[in-house]
């Protein structure tokens, strides 16, 4: 029997606000445990929460990059349970009153786009993270209270490989926005997902179940991988499907059950007493939407149009928005895009990956590479020698006109330096000469190599091939 | 030396200080004699740090004498112990916060110290402040000064009671349904109920977080405008506090009321309301009228819903407020649990008292889904109408005048095992809070028992210029009230 699967994602991306969403302690990853932490963070009697404004600033910012409502009456809930992670025993969230409402996100299946919808966006507070020792466990309280955006989706996914592409077109858009770091070892981006599967001809959705904390995208997909097939073997024995909370493990590659949900958990949501409601000022909101980065697809077209580029190298160009700004920038002070765009694809990609950099640490600017790509165009340095300053620049920076005249680098285009250059080749192999002119027309490649040896590769190619071919001709 | 303590007001402590009749370590000392003369029948402190308030007073007196000036320089004063002190003890009353530390001033505690307060010790009270009696203190039952036998109203009894035996010469309470205005009144004492929003709450441990407001008791109306005025102000770690400007609320106080039209809400004035009590406000009220108000009958229909919607609302508040004390980052935590589960049921168990499980599992009960739009949902739009009810009246009123609670204070043990008539007797107080509005009580009469009682006059939301210009022009004409006669032995 053919099975049509729904995935719907919730996904958790912590902002990257200097403070944590209701007090002023730092958000920074990877301190001693329990030192970014307050009376606010840690729930102590008497303290209260105010609200962080540049991670609505955030969201809202999130909300219009996939096209949600953004609502101008929003406000903050709290969501009560106990775990030991969660200092308040309450969490403060929205309930039914987000910063954004729907929203769409697109993919590429086999080819053509689908689009995943996107039922809210809203905010709330991390929790802090439980550890456990021998013999006795503790918290870090840490990463509680950084503010932590939810992205639900609609159960529009049909495939772990769909559910993957959502996740890394969510990051594309999100880091493109400057909001988070979207890095998924410390934990910036996480998801539940939720998953279930139903006879082809059956309108209503199957039973789902729900998998928790799935820390990389990766993770998402194999833990789904996983439960499509163990519903379906359920569904084949006869089996239902039982509604409930499972477990990823990502040594086994299996996931287990943590607990029934016989029905819902009551959170008993009430509005924070101690934040007022947020009324969004239309007229800023409006002033961080003209502020808005393009959106990668939107930018991929212009870039294909403006700098006619193939679709493949825009595709490479606009996957990173530091990258792509680098890109525009050396190509908008070039006569030669297509240049640009192969020097960014092939030298500046194999460096920033050799070094492991991002390519806001590189030191070659993007004013650089465009003037070393006119040196190459203007015949004063050849490839070789542009990939010599390029690897100078690397280490150094500086400016490609400036590093060919101090290394004396610029192509040598004077007719008497090459004829004598050339003659010396030609008398030092009189073989390859022989050559040439019993009919292997190859040996000309060997005399040319031998000219940009003695020139130290200054030589202009063209010319060298020139020369000899008229020499050896007589 | 010739301050006699038991009659000294914040007022008469700052004269005597800056006339150079007595230092601040003097006035701290003779207070703290006070209190060891008394406190053993009373009750009133659950602990006093003697050593940490004489060194407050040295420095107190060392910048007096250095020329620097304060408007609290030097003078002592009794903290309800739900407000979080650097490096003291904060109970709020209950076992569950045994062992805790603050490590950090309220915003009023912090205001109060900037302006050269001492503060003496910790005032006993009702577990988390849900009582009118602080009978349902962990620590200690507090008895009223003015009888042993009865209470002293609550939840801020011990800061009233306090006041009134000479233990401190000014005290803060908190105010949440009426905490500050029900036991001055027991205790013949001034209590003042800011609006919601004047006084930060940072560091107010939070029973009901829409009604909560810190205030002071204290033995008159200017004393307690010069504390409510250091307090005030907007605070950028409490966003439920209001940036409206701040009066010069002890000074500009007139003797008469000329002008001034006072509103006399018929439904507080309840069938069953004690004679003696009756009798005492209506000769306020008289006295008012010579004094040249208007006095008028008005109307607020919704107070018949106020007690029920109160407790609602601040119960639901509660639940989620009070989930915080688990056992995991401080306080107490119970001994022999298995897992977390298990500590959390343990501790709560063990570290709340059986009043505050109440008012946690009816919260917990009202936000139940399936009842949420029954009780919690239905109780905001009564509390919206409440507070309706009082725009529309103040309208035509600048104040209100009404009894604070229906009877005086009653004996110890009374009603203790009957909540919902102890519940009642919060219905003239409840609305002020449901309102935000603000409310002082000042005493106004004798019982033929000997017992206070007191007057209650509501203003509008930041306009506590008027019901203190009123309670003082009120307090003038009265004349002094007796003492009670603890403070003759
Ligand atoms: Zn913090």
């Amino acid at each position: 029997m053919n099975y049509i699967v729904s995935i719907g994602l919730e996904v958790h991306v912590q902002l990257r606000t200097k403070s944590k969403m209701f007090c002023s302690c730092d958000t920074g990853y990877g301190a001693p445990p329990n030192t970014h932490v307050c009376p606010v963070c840690l729930g102590y009697p008497g303290a209260m929460p105010v609200m962080n404004k540049e991670a609505i600033r955030m969201t809202v910012l999130a909300g219009m990059m996939i096209g949600s409502e953004i609502s101008t009456y929003s406000k903050f809930d709290r969501k009560s349970y106990f775990y030991p992670d969660m200092p308040k025993n309450y969490q403060i969230t929205q309930y039914d009153k987000p910063f954004c409402d729907g929203g769409a996100v697109e993919i590429m299946v086999d080819g053509k786009p689908k689009t995943i919808n996107v039922t809210r966006i809203h905010l709330e507070e991390d929790v802090g993270k439980n550890m456990h020792f021998r013999g006795s466990s503790g918290v870090d309280f840490n990463r509680a209270g950084i503010p932590l955006m939810e992205i639900v989706s609609e159960p529009d996914m049909s495939s772990p490989q769909e559910a993957y592409d959502y996740l890394t077109a969510l990051k594309q858009i999100i880091t493109y926005t400057d909001i988070s770091n979207c890095n998924q070892e410390e934990g910036n981006m996480r998801c539940d997902v939720n998953c279930s599967i139903r006879p082809e001809g059956q309108t209503e959705l199957g039973t789902k179940t729900e998998l928790k904390n799935l820390n990389s995208f990766k993770a998402a997909f194999h833990a789904l991988e996983y439960e499509i097939a163990r519903q379906k073997e359920v569904l084949e024995a006869g089996g239902e499907i039982v509604q409930e909370t499972r477990r990823w493990d990502p040594d086994t590659f299996e996931t287990y059950s943590m607990r029934v949900k016989e029905k819902a958990h009551d959170y008993r949501y009430f509005p924070e007493p101690d934040l007022m409601p947020v009324v969004l000022d239309m007229e800023l909101v409006e002033e961080w939407r003209s502020g808005l980065p393009e959106l990668p697809e939107v930018r991929k077209a212009r870039i294909i149009t403006q700098y006619g580029l193939p679709e493949y190298d825009a595709g490479v160009l606009v996957s990173e928005k530091a990258l792509a700004d680098y890109f525009e920038g050396a190509a908008e002070l070039s006569k030669n895009p297509k240049a640009i765009s192969n020097w960014v694809m092939t030298e500046v990609l194999r460096f920033l990956s050799e070094k492991e950099i991002e390519i806001t640490e590189l030191k070659v600017m993007p004013k650089a590479l465009s003037e070393l790509v006119s040196l190459v165009d203007d015949k004063t340095i050849n490839m070789t020698t542009a990939k010599e300053v390029f690897a100078i620049m690397c280490e150094k920076g500086g400016e490609p006109a400036g590093i060919v005249k101090e290394q004396g680098l610029a192509q040598v285009s004077d007719d008497g330096v090459i004829d004598a250059f050339v003659k010396q080749a030609m008398a030092e192999n009189p073989k390859s000469v022989e050559d040439y002119k019993g009919g292997n027309k190859a040996a000309v490649q060997f005399l040319v190599g031998q000219v940009m040896r003695m020139s130290k590769g200054k030589a202009n190619p063209q010319m060298v091939v020139g020369l000899l071919m008229d020499l050896m001709k007589g | 030396m010739g301050i006699e303590i038991s009659s000294l007001t914040v007022h008469g402590a700052l004269d005597a200080l800056s006339g150079g009749e007595c230092s601040s370590e003097e006035l701290v000392r003779d207070v703290v004699a006070e209190i060891a003369k008394r406190d053993a029948e009373v009750g009133a402190y659950v602990s006093v740090d003697e050593e940490l308030a004489l060194e407050q007073a040295r420095a107190a007196d060392a910048a007096r004498s250095a020329g620097k000036c304060g408007r609290l320089l030097g003078v002592p004063i009794a903290i309800k112990d739900v407000l979080n002190v650097e490096g003291q003890s904060c109970t709020c009353g209950s076992k569950i916060l045994e062992g805790y530390t603050s490590p950090y001033d309220a915003t009023a505690i912090a205001k109060l110290r900037a302006e050269g307060a001492v503060f003496l010790g910790r005032a006993n009270m009702d577990e988390f402040a849900m009582g009118s009696t602080t009978q349902n203190s962990a620590y200690k039952v507090t008895h009223n000064p003015w009888n042993l036998d009865c209470v002293p109203g609550g939840s801020s009894g011990g800061s009233a009671a306090a006041v009134a035996a000479g233990e401190a010469i000014a005290a803060l309470g908190t105010d949440t349904g009426g905490s500050i205005r029900q036991p001055a009144s027991f205790c013949g004492c001034v209590g003042l109920k800011p609006s919601y929003g004047r006084i930060s709450r940072y560091g107010l441990v939070a029973f009901a977080s829409s009604l909560d407001q810190i205030g002071p008791i204290t033995k008159n109306v200017r004393d307690a405008a010069l504390l409510c005025e250091v307090m005030s102000g907007v605070d950028k770690m409490d966003s439920s506090s209001m940036d409206e400007p701040i009066p010069q609320l002890a000074v500009d106080l007139p003797a008469d009321l000329k002008g001034v039209t006072l509103g006399l809400p018929k439904e507080y004035f309840v069938d069953g309301m004690d004679d003696d009590v009756r009798r005492g406000v209506m000769a306020a009220v008289e006295k008012c009228r010579e004094l040249g108000a208007e006095i008028k009958e008005v109307s607020l229909p919704h107070t018949k819903y106020a007690v029920s919607t109160y407790y609602i609302i601040a119960t639901a508040e509660a639940s989620a407020n009070l989930a915080r004390f688990d056992g995991v980052r401080y306080g107490k935590r119970a001994e022999g649990a298995t897992d977390p589960i298990d500590m959390y049921g343990k501790t709560r168990a063990e570290g709340f008292g059986a009043e505050v499980k109440r008012r946690i599992i009816l919260g917990t009960y009202v936000l139940s889904s399936g009842y949420y739009d029954a009780y919690y949902l239905s109780a905001q739009k009564v509390r919206t109408l409440i507070r309706q009810d009082f725009e529309k009246v103040f309208e035509d009123c600048d104040a209100l005048l009404a009894p604070v609670t229906p009877s005086p204070a009653y004996r110890i043990g009374e009603n203790l095992d009957d909540p919902l008539q102890m519940y009642l007797g919060d219905i003239c107080t409840v609305t002020a809070n449901l309102a935000g509005i603000c409310g002082l009580s000042v005493p106004c009469a004798m019982t033929e028992s000997g017992l206070p009682v007191g007057l209650q006059i509501l203003g509008p939301a930041f306009k506590e210029e008027n019901i203190l210009k009123v309670g003082h022009a009120y307090e003038q004409a009265r004349g002094d009230m007796p003492l009670p006669e603890i403070l003759k032995r």
